[in-house]
């Protein structure tokens, strides 16, 4: 690749685009399912949740990508566990220190990011051949599509099972008006429990690949 | 004793690995096409689990948690080293994976040939540090407890991906819509399967 290549070239901009639809990290490459469905019950830790994972990727591998050709391939599982351990340690303690109630919430979900596949999968798949820039991008666009699944999933989940959204910096918000309730409307608080996390994700994976026949396994 | 059994019994069920809290799910969806396979990675994790726990619990005791460097001496009591818990339990999980493997090709050779290939990824499946990051959050008050914890954990991921193995082998005979195929309905059949351990939710223990 020549040093003369734009920054946002039509290939770099696939590093970018792919992941959010025929590449996405969690309904096509079945990767970071662990931490996606956990947070998924309200949208603001969501959101957080796809944040702190952005930063993690991007600069997880930035680094690895600018070690590349130092890191002996025996050791390179750990020596990525200590570079996203340490990110993973940083953006812990900054919740802590900032966001304190959505941290509670996240509890051990955001020490579990260390294990988190995307992470160790782009790590493994995209930051050890590629220079510092695609990977970078490469970062940005997966997280980008983990945390869009993410987002679907929590506004569905939080809407149909407590008629409220939860955003970043503006609190809880009712969406579904009192009067709706009056006619009878309850909400559904099996949104809530774990199992319908999957239930919302197997659905997305369905209309997914029903919209793009090539994604449909044999 | 009872408060053992409490803690066994309510890992494996009511706060099951992979229905309530969906770690271990990387592993569970990819190593799930057969039984024989699955229940061999499933061993593979009661094990790493059951050692990996109670390590990080004294590590946990000893060093990482406030005031726990005291038996250093007086000027230690105040240290606080919990915000580097992430890093040494993920050290202490690698490390003892490692082990294990050595242990395991040693002595028990045909174990190893049925094992050999999980064990490694087993250093980076989420129930493993879930595991040791849940124990520090819920603060159990003993070795034996946290041992017991780590077992019930283990032996409910084990019950999980056996099952999913189980239901995925009669599923090939199914005529699934197509783009549901794979893994949409593993998916949707694990959510049914959560309901079904929600049941367990009312026991009274």
């Amino acid at each position: 690749m020549s040093d003369k290549e734009p920054l946002f070239s039509a290939k770099n901009r696939k590093l970018i685009s792919n992941p959010l639809n025929a590449q996405n990290p969690i309904t096509i490459q079945v990767l970071g399912i662990c931490s996606a469905l956990a947070v998924t019950a309200k949208l603001e830790p969501a959101i957080v949740m796809s944040i702190s994972v952005m930063f993690v990727l991007v600069f997880a591998n930035v680094i690895i990508s600018l070690l590349r050709n130092t890191i002996p391939a025996r050791i390179r599982i750990i020596v990525q566990l200590v570079v996203v351990a340490a990110l993973v340690i940083l953006v812990d303690q900054i919740l802590k220190a900032f966001a304190y109630e959505v941290s509670k919430q996240l509890s051990v979900f955001v020490g579990l990011i260390i294990t988190n596949c995307i992470i160790m999968g782009r790590l493994e798949a995209f930051a050890l051949g590629n220079r510092p820039w695609q990977s970078a991008l490469d970062g940005v666009g997966n997280a980008a599509g983990y945390g869009v699944i993410l987002i679907i999933v929590a506004f569905f989940r939080e809407l149909l099972g407590s008629g409220t959204l939860t955003l970043p910096g503006l609190g809880t918000l009712q969406i579904i008006p009192q009067i709706v309730y009056d006619w009878g409307y309850v909400n559904n608080g099996f949104m809530i429990l774990p199992p319908m996390a999957l239930i919302t994700v197997g659905i997305i994976i369905w209309v997914q690949r029903s919209r793009n026949k090539d994604l449909i396994e044999s | 004793m009872e408060n053992l059994i409490n803690i066994f019994i309510k890992s494996i069920f009511i706060d099951n690995m992979v229905f309530a809290y969906f770690l271990g799910m990387c592993s569970y969806l990819a190593v799930s096409k057969t039984v024989k396979t699955s229940f061999g990675l499933g061993l593979a994790v009661v094990f790493v689990l059951v050692i990996t726990v109670p390590a990080d619990y004294l590590l946990n005791k000893y060093v990482l948690a406030e005031g726990a460097l005291s038996w250093l001496g007086e000027g230690f009591a105040e240290v606080d080293l919990s915000f580097l818990s992430f890093i040494m339990f993920i050290a202490v999980i690698a490390s003892m994976v490692q082990l294990v493997e050595m242990i395991v090709e040693k002595f028990a050779p045909a174990l190893y040939s049925s094992l050999g290939i999980f064990l490694p990824l087993i250093a980076v499946n989420c129930a493993i540090l879930g595991g040791s990051l849940f124990m520090q959050e819920r603060q159990y008050a003993s070795l034996a407890e946290a041992t017991s914890f780590g077992l019930g954990s283990g032996i409910g991921w084990l019950l999980a991906i056996v099952g999913i193995a189980a239901i995925r082998e009669k599923l090939k005979y199914s005529d699934i819509p197509a783009p549901l195929r794979g893994l949409g309905i593993t998916f949707i059949v694990t959510g049914l399967m959560g309901v079904a351990f929600m049941s367990f939710m009312g026991i009274q223990l």
